[in-house]
């Protein structure tokens, strides 16, 4: 595990008071609460220097510690994609 | 519908934000003895709104870039406390065009934000926050408003709640749900299928022109998606909620200051049976609670300012203080008043009258004391998970 999913780890367990597995899906396990998902982007953005944008947010990219590490290497790396706009997406189903 | 493209560069853009706090002072000044009429009516009239869009006020927060002001946590929650020591409804207008705004500039894309939040800022457009319903209030994710994609554009069916300026709104951030769950969409107030049902007698914020809306297969473009779907209420109506609570707060704030002072002029001034009511020991114990619980509630949201500007971390969960906090003082303050200015704060057009019903209906929105209880203790189980 990078050093940055470990503390995005760190970040989760205490933020839902129990171990976060890496791959563990917590909104799926129904852990979090009504603030929770705007605490945990102000904790990304605040402690690895990024911005997360609406097009960073497909709804796989901030289940698990691990998908939430690779998202900010990525946009560390400045790879991320950027300039669609969040609008105009189907929905889905 | 006037054209958000078109919108003319509003005046906040040359104005500091510290002189906008002040022409929200001079406008609160200027109302004050028309807001009681407003009240009785149920209506804030179309000029006050006007006038609170033509000083700068609806942009106060927003970048520059966006047609804002770029005022500060602090200078937004001052201003808010000036509107909400004269008017509960003006105060509203603030807080459900915010909500909008801060939902737009946060999860909005680019061309989203290009689009509506210089119109947002003049008030060339006014926005109206369509979330709860008949079973869902506190527990969104309950809603029941379905957002279907029809292949060519996307169809919203439900009915909302509650609608602060739902009365006149121009376009509506509506929490509805996709398969993927909640989901945020704006929905133009003058699209086809919208009945706009106005609510009427209602405890508090009488003049904030409530409705309840239906919308009946209103077909939007999917440009009008705001995030992914699945991500309303956890993202989009949660950002919205955020900055809602803090307004919420400092509107408290404001109306706790009016009622002591209304509460302490009344009793300094006011003489029965040959002593002004002030001599009584019992009366200044009431005036001397309210003085601390105003006090307490301006230092707590002084304090969620603070965080909202520096460290971003907390701020939500002290901006749950600060509403939980401020919306208890209004409450208590303004019962106060009533009680220490007896017949006088019972009259039609008093201001401790009508904050006293307007407090309540502030404890129970933007998060109820019990929701904000269980939060606020959460937060701080997890120190002990820290260790």
């Amino acid at each position: 595990m990078t050093d940055t999913a470990i503390e995005i780890r760190e970040f989760l367990t205490v933020a839902l008071r129990r171990p976060v597995a890496p791959d563990e899906d917590y909104f799926a396990l129904g852990l979090a609460d009504s603030l929770f998902a705007l605490e945990l982007v102000v904790f990304v953005e605040e402690r690895f220097d990024i911005r997360i944008e609406v097009d960073d947010l497909d709804l796989d990219s901030f289940r698990t510690a691990e998908r939430i590490a690779a998202l900010v290497e990525r946009k560390r790396a400045g790879l991320a994609t950027g300039g669609e706009t969040g609008a105009g997406r189907a929905v889905r189903g | 519908m006037p054209s958000a493209a078109s919108a003319t560069r509003p005046a906040t853009q040359d104005a500091p934000a510290a002189a906008l706090v002040d022409a929200a002072a001079e406008l609160a000044a200027a109302v004050r003895g028309e807001a009681g009429r407003w009240d009785e009516h149920g209506a804030l009239p179309d000029e006050a709104v006007r006038a609170v869009a033509a000083a700068g006020l609806l942009g106060l927060d927003l970048p520059a870039r966006h047609g804002g002001a770029g005022a500060t946590p602090a200078q937004l929650g001052e201003a808010v406390a000036h509107l909400g020591g004269v008017c509960g409804a003006l105060r509203a207008l603030l807080t459900v065009q915010g909500m909008t705004a801060a939902a737009l500039l946060r999860w909005g894309g680019e061309a989203q934000r290009a689009h509506w939040l210089p119109a947002l800022a003049s008030g060339d457009l006014l926005a109206g926050f369509a979330a709860t319903e008949r079973e869902a209030g506190s527990a969104l994710a309950e809603v029941g408003t379905r957002i279907e994609d029809d292949g060519e554009q996307v169809v919203v069916t439900g009915a909302k709640r509650w609608v602060t300026f739902g009365q006149s709104a121009d376009v509506f951030l509506v929490l509805g749900r996709t398969d993927a769950g909640p989901t945020a969409v704006l929905v133009e107030g003058d699209r086809p299928g919208i009945v706009r049902e106005p609510v009427t007698g209602q405890l508090g914020l009488r003049a904030a022109r409530i409705a309840h809306l239906t919308f009946d297969r209103v077909r939007v473009p999917r440009e009008n998606l705001v995030a992914p779907p699945g991500l309303g209420l956890t993202h989009t109506a949660a950002v919205a909620l955020d900055h809602g609570r803090f307004t919420v707060a400092w509107g408290c704030v404001g109306m706790a200051e009016a009622c002591l002072a209304d509460a302490a002029e009344h009793a300094a001034r006011r003489v029965q049976g040959g002593a002004p009511l002030a001599d009584h020991q019992l009366v200044r114990s009431l005036l001397a609670r309210s003085a601390v619980d105003a006090a307490g509630a301006r230092a707590l949201a002084e304090r969620a300012a603070e965080a909202r500007a520096g460290s971003p971390l907390g701020a939500a969960t002290e901006t749950v203080v600060a509403k939980y906090a401020a919306a208890g003082a209004a409450k208590a303050v303004a019962d106060r008043a009533v009680q220490v200015l007896g017949s006088a704060g019972c009259e039609p057009g008093s201001r401790a009258g009508r904050f006293y019903r307007d407090a309540k209906v502030l404890e129970i929105i933007e998060g109820s004391p019990q929701v904000a209880e269980l939060h606020i203790a959460e937060r701080l189980l997890r120190q002990g998970v820290r260790g």
